[in-house]
C-alpha cells in the first residue's frame, strides 16, 4: 500500500469541462440562436456563426459494464469525434457537426440495438433512478428492474411527440430519496410499511443509543432494556417507517417481503414554465413488490399516463391538468382509489385540506 | 472463468424494447468476469426474496479523505464471493457531463483492471459511479485515478459534487455559464468536498435558465438559477413566420409540424397576462413578466431572454429526510455571476457559517432555516427583506419583536405600571 501512498495526489477536482468539448461547441459556446427536434431523439442546434450541431439523444441503462460503455465510446470515435455526453437524466447524446454523417450514425445506432433515440420534446424520457436491490443497503424495492419494466411499456411515449407536455418520471427506492423524486410528473417510491424490527442482543455494540433515539422524527423511539441488554423500543403508532433510525443503527432494519413495495405520486414538475414548481401528490399508496415485471406499478402508470394523453389541454403538464380539472376529478378519471392515506397527517397537512366551499362532484 | 448463476427472473428483464441492465452484464459475466456474474446471481436472490442483500454500510475510503468511497458487502458472501466487498467510488464528472472517449477510456481501464467494471452513468448527484470494488483495491484506484487527471467526489456530511445542465455550451436559453460557475465551485471548495464537517450533506447545482433542467430548486441546498432583469428580446420577422405557420412552434417539441396557435398557445397561457398580440405585433409588459420561460420555450427563434443576465438563488431544498420535502426558497432574486463569483462565495461561506454554528447533527440548511425562521436566515446571511422572497405576508399575527425594536427595551418597572392602574 505504501507505494500508492508515497506520491499521493489530492484535491485535484475533476478535469477542466472545456477539455471534453468538441471544437464546434468551444467554438460556439454562448453562441447558440435556436433550436429544432426534426424528429424523437434528433435536436438542431443554430448558432449565430451559422455552425450547425445534431445531437442524437439515445435511452440508455444508467447502471451499465465498461464493455457497453466501451461500445458507446466507439460510435463516438467513428461518428463525432471522440467525443459524446450524458443528459441529466441518463440519456446518451451522441454530437455530429457534420449533416452528412447524420444517416449513417443513425443506422449505427439502430445496428447497436440498446441505443434508442428519443427522450425529447412531449414525451417521456428516460427514468432518473436509484441503486435498489443492485447496490443500496435500505431499498424497500429494485430500482434497475422497475425502470426497465415501466420503459418497455412507455417505450412507445419514448420516441414520440404524442402527449400533451414532457412527462418525467422518476424513482427512489426508498423515503430516503437518493432521487429526490418529489418533483415528478410522475414518481416510483419504495416504501417501507412495518416499523423496524430490532436486534436487542447486538444493537448496544452496533449503534450509539442516544443518537438512534434522536433520529426519529416523530420520537417514537425510547430506551428500553431487555433481558441483560441496554436497547430502544419503538412506539409502533409514531412509526412512519422513514427509516432514519436504521440509517442511524444497523440493529434496527426495516426491509420486509410482506411489508415493502412501492407509492406512486403525480404532478410534481421544477420547471417555472407557466406555472410554479410543484411537489407530486400521492395516487396509489402501495403496490407490492412484483419481480420480475412489476405488472400493477407499470400498468397503473400506463393508465395514469393515458387518462392524462387523452385529457390534458396542448403544454399542459400532468400536475397542471390535475390542478385544472380538480383532484378529486384526477381520481374519477383514473379510476384510482382514495383512501385515508391520501389525506396528509405529517407536518404541513392542514395546507393540503379543502378550506372552501368549491369542489366538483 | 466466471461460475454463471440461473437467473431465470432477471431473464425476463432481457425482454422488451427498452435497453437491459441484465443482457449487458449478463454479457461481461460471460465473457469472464466475476463479480458481474455474482452481482446477477445476488440480484435474483433478491428477487425471490423480495429483500436487498447488502449490509449496512461498511467504513472504508481512501487515506486523507473522509468521503468519495461508500463501503458495500454482501451478506450472503458465500455464495456470491466475486461481490463480498462491492464498494463505491464515487469520480467527479466533468461539468455537464461531456467525455473525450480518450479521457474516459483512462477511468475504464483503471476500473477494468481493479474493479468489477460496472458503473452508474451517472449517480443522482452527479459523479460518475464506480459500483464494486474490493478494499484492497481503493487506494491503488484512487492513486491511478489522481495521477490520470480524476478525483473522488463528496459523501457524508459534507459538499456533494456540484452539478450543472448543459448551459451555454449547447443551449440558447443559458443566461450563466454554468459548466464555469461548477467548476469554480468544485474547485475552490475541494476541502468542503473531501472532509466532512458539516451537520449533514450539501448540493450545490447550476441551472442556466429557469426551466431548470438539473431540478435545482428541488434537489440543491443552493440552487443557482440563470434568469435576467431587462427586457425579452423579440424578433417580429419570426414572430409573423410562427403566426404564419412557416416555423413548428415549441422547437417540434409537439410533433415537427405543430402549428403555433399564438393567442391560444402564447398569449393566453402567459401566467402574468403580460403578451399582447396586435396589428401583427407582438408586445410584451416586461415589468409584470415573471420569466417563467414558456413564451421562449414555444417560439424559441422569435424570442430570447434579456441581455442583463445572472442568476436567482434559491435555498434549502431537499428530499423528504427529515421534515419532509422542501423546495428552495429564493433569497437572492439576483445576483450578476461573473468569474470569480466572489460576490456570491461571500455569501455561500456566511451561509455555511451560519448552518455549522447553529445546524442540529443531521439537518440540513432548510430544515434548519424551517427550525429558526426565514427571517433569522436573511439576517445571518446580511440580507435585506424585500417582498420577493415571500408568496405572500405572513397571516399569523405573532410577531417575534427584538427588545432593540421597541422604543425602551423590555425592561420596565411594575411600580411604574401601578402608578397609572390600579390592581
Amino acid at each position: 500500500m505504501a507505494e500508492f501512498q508515497a506520491n499521493k495526489i489530492t484535491d485535484i477536482g475533476p478535469p477542466k469541462y472545456d477539455e471534453m468539448w468538441p471544437q464546434v461547441i468551444k467554438d460556439n459556446y454562448g453562441k447558440w440562436l435556436y433550436h429544432d427536434i426534426l424528429e424523437p431523439g434528433v435536436l438542431v442546434h443554430v448558432s449565430e456563426s451559422g455552425a450547425k450541431v445534431w445531437s442524437l439523444r439515445c435511452g440508455a441503462t444508467r447502471l451499465m459494464t465498461t464493455m457497453f460503455l466501451e461500445q458507446v465510446c466507439k460510435l463516438a470515435d467513428e461518428y463525432c469525434g471522440g467525443f459524446f455526453r450524458f443528459t441529466t437524466r441518463n440519456n446518451i447524446e451522441f454530437i455530429v457537426s457534420d449533416e452528412s454523417k447524420l444517416e449513417p450514425l443513425k443506422k449505427a445506432l439502430a445496428d447497436n440495438g440498446a441505443l434508442p433515440l428519443g427522450g425529447t420534446g412531449a414525451g417521456v424520457t428516460n427514468i432518473v433512478h436509484t441503486q435498489g436491490w443492485v447496490h443500496c443497503h435500505t431499498p424497500a424495492i429494485d430500482a434497475s428492474g422497475v425502470v426497465k419494466a415501466v420503459m418497455d411499456e412507455l417505450f412507445d411515449y419514448f420516441n414520440s411527440h404524442k402527449l400533451p407536455a414532457q412527462v418525467r418520471i422518476s424513482l427512489a427506492c426508498c423515503l430516503n430519496m437518493c432521487g429526490a423524486v418529489h418533483c415528478s410528473d410522475i414518481s416510483i417510491l419504495g416504501v417501507h410499511r412495518k416499523p423496524p424490527v430490532i436486534e436487542h442482543s447486538h444493537l448496544d455494540k452496533m449503534c450509539e443509543i442516544p443518537t438512534t433515539i434522536a433520529a426519529c422524527p416523530t420520537a417514537a423511539i425510547k430506551p428500553n432494556k431487555v433481558d441483560e441488554f441496554k436497547s430502544v423500543a419503538v412506539n409502533a403508532d409514531r412509526c412512519m417507517f422513514c427509516g432514519n433510525c436504521y440509517t442511524m443503527c444497523p440493529a434496527m432494519p426495516l426491509a420486509d417481503a410482506a411489508g415493502d413495495g412501492i407509492a406512486l405520486w403525480v404532478g410534481g414538475k421544477v420547471s417555472n414554465a407557466k406555472s410554479m414548481p410543484m411537489f407530486s401528490k400521492l395516487a396509489v399508496p402501495y403496490i407490492p413488490n412484483e419481480p420480475p415485471r412489476w405488472p400493477t406499478t407499470v400498468n397503473t402508470i400506463k393508465k395514469i399516463v393515458e387518462v392524462y394523453a387523452g385529457d390534458a389541454m396542448k403544454y399542459e403538464r400532468v400536475g397542471e391538468w390535475a390542478q385544472r380539472i380538480g383532484w378529486e376529478k384526477f381520481f374519477e378519471k383514473t379510476g384510482l382509489e382514495f383512501s385515508h392515506h391520501h389525506i396528509d397527517d405529517y407536518r404541513f397537512a392542514a395546507t393540503t385540506w379543502r378550506t372552501s366551499t368549491q369542489f366538483k362532484w | 472463468m466466471a461460475k454463471m448463476h440461473d437467473t431465470p427472473m432477471l431473464d425476463e428483464l432481457t425482454k422488451g424494447p427498452w435497453p437491459s441492465f441484465v443482457t449487458d452484464i449478463k454479457k461481461a459475466a460471460e465473457a469472464g468476469n466475476e463479480a458481474c456474474a455474482d452481482l446477477l446471481g445476488q440480484l435474483e436472490l433478491s428477487y425471490k426474496d423480495k429483500e436487498g442483500h447488502w449490509k449496512h454500510g461498511g467504513i472504508v475510503g481512501v487515506l486523507g479523505y473522509g468521503g468519495g468511497v461508500i463501503g458495500r458487502y454482501s451478506d450472503v458472501p458465500d455464495l456470491f464471493p466475486g461481490v463480498e466487498h462491492f464498494h463505491t467510488l464515487r469520480v467527479n464528472q466533468p461539468a455537464s457531463k461531456f467525455y473525450k472517449t480518450e479521457r474516459l477510456r483512462e477511468v475504464m481501464e483503471i476500473w477494468n483492471n481493479r474493479g468489477s467494471g460496472m458503473l452508474n452513468m451517472h449517480g443522482s448527484t452527479g459523479d460518475m459511479v464506480l459500483l464494486g470494488a474490493f478494499t484492497e483495491e481503493l487506494e491503488p484506484i484512487f492513486a491511478e485515478l489522481t495521477q490520470k487527471g480524476w478525483d473522488l467526489g463528496g459523501s457524508g456530511s459534507a459538499l456533494r459534487t456540484p452539478a450543472c445542465c448543459v448551459g451555454k455550451a449547447r443551449c440558447e436559453f443559458a443566461c450563466i455559464d454554468t459548466q464555469d460557475i461548477c467548476y469554480s465551485l468544485t474547485q475552490e471548495y475541494q476541502d468542503e468536498m473531501h472532509r466532512p464537517a458539516w451537520p449533514y450533506k450539501f448540493k450545490f447545482k447550476i441551472d442556466g435558465c429557469p426551466n431548470c433542467c438539473v431540478a435545482s430548486l428541488a434537489r440543491s441546498d443552493c440552487a443557482i438559477i440563470g434568469t435576467w432583469r431587462d427586457d425579452i428580446r423579440i424578433d417580429q420577422e419570426a414572430v409573423a413566420a410562427y403566426v404564419g405557420g412557416e416555423i413548428a412552434a415549441h422547437g417540434g417539441a409537439n410533433g415537427a409540424d405543430a402549428k403555433l396557435d399564438i393567442k391560444a398557445d402564447v398569449i393566453d397561457l402567459c401566467p402574468t397576462g403580460c403578451m399582447f398580440y396586435e396589428d401583427g405585433k407582438l408586445t410584451i409588459n416586461n415589468a409584470e413578466c415573471t420569466r417563467c420561460m414558456h413564451c421562449i420555450n414555444v417560439m424559441p427563434r422569435a424570442l430570447r431572454p434579456g441581455l442583463d443576465t445572472g442568476a436567482s438563488i434559491l435555498v434549502g431544498a431537499k428530499a423528504p429526510i427529515l421534515e419532509g420535502a422542501q423546495m428552495g426558497s429564493l433569497i437572492i432574486p439576483f445576483i450578476k455571476m461573473e468569474e470569480p463569483y466572489d460576490e456570491f462565495k461571500e455569501f455561500v461561506e456566511k451561509m455555511w457559517d451560519w448552518w455549522d454554528e447553529n445546524g442540529k447533527n443531521r439537518e440540513r440548511i432548510g430544515e434548519l432555516i424551517q427550525r429558526l425562521g426565514l427571517s433569522a436566515f436573511i439576517e445571518a446571511v446580511e440580507l435585506k427583506p424585500i417582498p420577493q422572497m415571500v408568496k405572500e405576508p405572513r397571516s399569523n399575527p405573532y410577531i417575534f419583536y427584538k427588545e432593540d425594536e421597541v422604543p425602551g427595551g423590555f425592561e420596565r418597572d411594575i411600580a411604574d405600571y401601578r402608578k397609572k392602574h390600579a390592581r
